[in-house]
């Protein structure tokens, strides 16, 4: 009897609760569902770059035999957006088009060969205007507004001083300034947008199922667009194929199927293709940056200038938070004083972008560690010891009000210094073989949501039966990162129960309560406190019930999982003899858990849009990146990397490193090969051929070490795990080119025409001048 | 024009009428209702379709289903016995080979193929075999690691 323990599995090893239908093929995505009599859509695309809309002729579409509806934008005069301060974009457009490939009418017929031919016969006559491509074109005095409430085409202006900058730079060894260029990049997430809209004309409710992150955020919007009430509106999020932020937004693939169904009374199925899905991408903006740092001669930082420019596309999206990230994130990593942040988001005629894995960091901490090493190999100062001389020490609160509370930054330093050898063989490899190192950190999500009515931030219901089985519901959105095994097993931990005890149900409005969306890594730390309490609520219940079982006091209980019992003497109740007297005056029990979080954590007030960057908890990354640069042919290998991840306490190892490794690969895209191509507003990359995503054959073997620095307020003292080490990776690669071959590159990626036109620059120069030359800079 | 499509599907004799241009992917998804096998492009650039056609792995997006008369096709849904796991299914699940999944059943086919012909492959033959095929989530660094217990779990008597 002495011998039964709870059972236990947070830090183990466990693979996903959504596993076994993953390998078998029997997971249902969006577009595997198959309803009897549902329509097949396709979209009529602009064919222009920016144009007012003189007329949009579907009268010839509509004769066609099979095609069962028609919208255009003059079926929905409602705009939708993310930010309840930029709703303008249109399901549809209306009026004018502003990137090519907006969507300007979508035909539902009784097959996809008919909605194709529908498509072709729809005419679009345009008044044109001029289009913009670039940031600096869009800025042009004379260019034509996108929006008329955006003057100058600027979506968002941020500027703020904490500190003053002239002192720190005046007070600095030295100061260097550079400039650096983040192209547009694309998550490119394997499965194709997809949605299936049912509208039920008897009883006017509208059910969607959609390819989503946030199905709270589509319902908010269906009800919108529609004008229908949010009561009479189901959203359904079925098996996602990947998000990595392309879906924290409402796109306008749901709400087109929605707008169609409703039109023809019935159900539609839309289901993009690859190049469509690279259209509706949400990607990271193209990014310039003007990084400026002062810098004592022991390698403190005493002043940063930061101008930050963001292409964002032909509208808003995220784009005001995205801008207001790449500056409040300059802060809470390390202990800077003295910040001066110029920031601009401007419109252009591109697809819109959005909020791509590390949402607005990423290309501003390429800059900023990319400068750090320059500057410290310019001062003799080793790449860590640079790092180490800014550290902060939590818990403290950042000049811009950010809560820091635990910062396992250090311990990442010294787990990739140790595993890679730094010390040995930094500047001691062959000729074309470098090493580089950076660092990176990101939220565990926006302590102040973007649609906030004020209720909890996080809510999770379990359900307990007659039959003993324990089922969490939640609506928290399991879009591969494995967020239904993290609830699952907190809830088990709470129980003391094995895991295979518990079942989850997710992503049905019906069913489950609201949640905002997995995006900002909020999931683990917020629905993950909100499923411990609704646990220990549930193990409340059962106590007081194993006490009346036992004729005991419930402070005298011991909850062992399977066995409640009065003393290590007691016989005890079972775990299924506990829910019967559980539920004999009740019957089923649902019980409720909540996570809020605290006001400290929601940012300052310094300047506006301050809140941003707030969180309960930050990550924290270090890592190691061992290249080979061909000098012959400008190839570059990665050979190996090391990464570091502070998550806090690893809920589950398996999961985490496959997280963290996911992480530092698509930041290995971003910095390698990755970057959209558009002639004159044209996608030319719409594919994974011209798109190039790293094969298994480009791909290193990637480390993991996991730093558990246990945040006082984190579920069991986690933090988040799916974003922290993406940025790392760019800095850290162009770094260890530099290593290894002189040259530095500010400008992304690491293509090899780009790598080989730069050293035979520098071979033409030393030619010339017969001198080896200083390392060079591109 | 259509043809009579004669051709054994996951171990089972079937016949259906197939259009001349019906790509075998849309015959598996649409005619044979068999969705595990993901679209994921418009065309040969991901892998997300692979199937075995008499054990050789084959994008069915660029597979004329009229191409595979008389063959044996295998997709995702032909493994495992008895509602059980295959060794790569296994291998997949267990190691995190998979985390949205949507890529999953190519690689599982691709990976099976390999097994099928060499039931014991170093890293690199494992790494040439899935060069075709795209994942997004796991940066492939536990997809090496899942075939290689897929090949120990097949050592061990489990069919691949």
């Amino acid at each position: 009897m002495n011998e039964i323990l709870p059972a236990r599995n947070i830090g183990d090893y466990v693979p996903m609760v959504d596993g076994p239908e993953k390998v078998s093929g029997r997971a249902k995505y969006t577009a595997d569902l198959v309803v009897p009599g549902m329509l097949a859509a396709r979209i009529y695309r602009s064919p222009y770059s920016h144009a007012e809309i003189v007329d949009v002729d579907i009268s010839e579409a509509l004769k066609l035999p099979g095609v069962k509806a028609i919208v255009t934008g003059a079926d929905c005069d409602r705009g939708f957006g993310v930010l309840p301060i930029a709703r303008e974009e249109r399901p549809l457009a209306r009026d004018r088009v502003r990137y090519r490939g907006e969507p300007v009418a979508a035909v539902a017929a009784v097959d996809d060969a008919t909605a194709r031919a529908a498509i072709r016969l729809i005419k679009l006559r345009v008044r044109e205007l001029p289009a913009y491509y670039t940031a600096q074109a869009a800025l042009a005095p004379d260019a034509v507004a996108l929006h008329e409430k955006k003057p100058g085409n600027v979506e968002r202006d941020v500027l703020f001083e904490l500190g003053n900058v002239e002192d720190g730079f005046a007070a600095a060894d030295l100061v260097r300034e550079e400039t650096y260029n983040c192209p547009e990049v694309c998550q490119n997430q394997m499965e194709m947008h997809a949605a299936l809209a049912e509208w039920d004309p008897v009883r006017g409710r509208m059910t969607v199922h959609a390819s989503t992150q946030v199905p709270y955020y589509v319902h908010l919007m269906l009800s919108q667009i529609l004008d229908l009430e949010m009561s009479k509106i189901r959203v359904v999020k079925p098996f996602v194929g990947g998000g990595f932020g392309c879906r924290t937004e409402t796109l306008n693939v749901e709400l087109i199927a929605a707008l169609l169904a409703r039109k023809c009374g019935g159900t539609v199925r839309l289901v993009v293709n690859r190049e469509e899905t690279f259209i509706t991408h949400r990607g990271r903006p193209e990014t310039d940056i003007r990084l400026k740092v002062g810098m004592k001669k022991d390698g403190r930082i005493t002043a940063v200038e930061c101008e930050c420019y963001q292409r964002g596309g032909a509208h808003s999206g995220y784009g005001v938070v995205t801008i207001l990230y790449a500056g409040s994130m300059l802060y809470a990593i390390y202990d800077l004083h003295s910040v001066k942040y110029l920031g601009k988001r401007v419109l252009t005629n591109t697809p819109p972008c959005g909020a791509f894995r590390g949402h607005g960091t990423v290309d501003v901490r390429f800059a900023f560690e990319s400068l750090l090493d320059q500057m410290a190999a310019e001062l003799g100062i080793d790449p860590f010891a640079v790092r180490r001389a800014n550290l902060m020490k939590a818990p403290a609160f950042t000049d811009n009000d950010l809560m820091v509370n635990s910062y396992g930054l250090p311990e990442c330093l010294d787990w990739v210094e140790q595993r890679s050898g730094w010390r040995a063989r930094k500047g001691a490899l062959p000729k074309g073989k470098g090493l580089g190192m950076a660092c990176s950190h990101y939220i565990s999500g926006a302590s102040k949501p973007v649609n906030w009515t004020g209720e909890p931030h996080a809510t999770v219901k379990i359900k307990l039966d007659f039959d003993g089985s324990v089922v969490v519901l939640s609506g928290a959105a399991d879009i591969g990162q494995g967020s239904s095994t993290i609830l699952v097993q907190t809830v088990a931990e709470v129980l003391g129960l094995d895991i295979s005890r518990i079942r989850i149900v997710t992503g049905d409005s019906d069913v489950v309560p609201k949640d905002n969306g997995s995006y900002s890594s909020r999931v683990t730390f917020m629905v993950g406190n909100a499923a411990i309490d609704a646990a220990r609520n549930l193990k409340q219940l059962l106590v007081a019930a194993a006490a009346r079982k036992l004729d005991a006091k419930p402070e005298d209980i011991e909850c062992l999982g399977e066995l409640y019992r009065a003393g290590a003497q007691d016989k005890g109740a079972t775990f299924d003899e506990v829910v019967v007297e559980a539920l004999r005056d009740s019957g089923t029990i649902t019980v409720t858990g909540n996570y809020s979080t605290i006001p400290e954590s929601h940012g300052g007030k310094k300047y506006r849009g301050a809140a941003i960057g707030g969180t309960m908890g930050y990550s924290y990354s270090a890592q190691v990146v061992e290249v080979s640069v061909d000098e012959d042919t400008g190839v570059v290998t990665v050979e190996k990397v090391w990464v570091a991840h502070d998550c806090g306490k690893a809920l589950n190892r398996l999961t985490v490193e496959g997280q963290v490794q996911g992480s530092v690969w698509m930041g290995m895209g971003q910095a390698m090969s990755e970057e959209t191509g558009y002639h004159e507003g044209l996608l030319v990359t719409g594919n994974m051929l011209d798109y190039r995503v790293p094969t298994i054959q480009d791909s290193p073997p990637i480390e993991v070490g996991i730093v558990e620095s246990n945040d006082p307020h984190g579920p069991f003292g986690a933090k988040e795990a799916g974003e922290g080490s993406l940025a790392a990776f760019l800095p850290a690669l162009t770094n260890a080119i530099a290593d290894a071959i002189g040259v530095r590159f500010n400008n992304l990626p690491m293509t090899p025409d780009r790598v080989y036109e730069a050293i035979a620059k520098r071979r033409r120069a030393r030619a010339t001048s017969g001198s080896p030359g200083a390392n060079g800079r591109q | 024009m259509a043809k009579l499509l004669d051709l054994v599907l996951n171990g089972r004799k079937r016949t259906d009428a197939a259009p001349d241009n019906l790509l075998l992917l849309d015959y598996l998804r649409e005619v044979a209702g068999l969705t595990g096998t993901k679209t994921g492009c418009d065309g040969g650039e991901c892998g997300a379709c692979t199937v075995l056609v008499d054990d050789k792995p084959m994008l069915s997006c660029l597979t004329l289903a009229t191409s595979v008369k008389g063959r044996r096709v295998d997709t995702v849904e032909a493994l495992g016995q008895n509602g059980g796991l295959s060794a790569v299914q296994r291998g997949f699940h267990e190691k995190l080979g998979s985390q949205c999944g949507y890529c999953t059943p190519g690689f599982v086919m691709a990976s099976v193929g390999l097994l099928r012909s060499n039931p014991n492959p170093s890293d690199e033959e494992i790494v040439a075999a899935l060069g075709s095929n795209i994942c997004r989530c796991t940066g492939y660094v536990k997809i090496i690691e899942a075939v290689r217990h897929a090949a120990q779990l097949h050592a061990s008597g489990i069919a691949p």
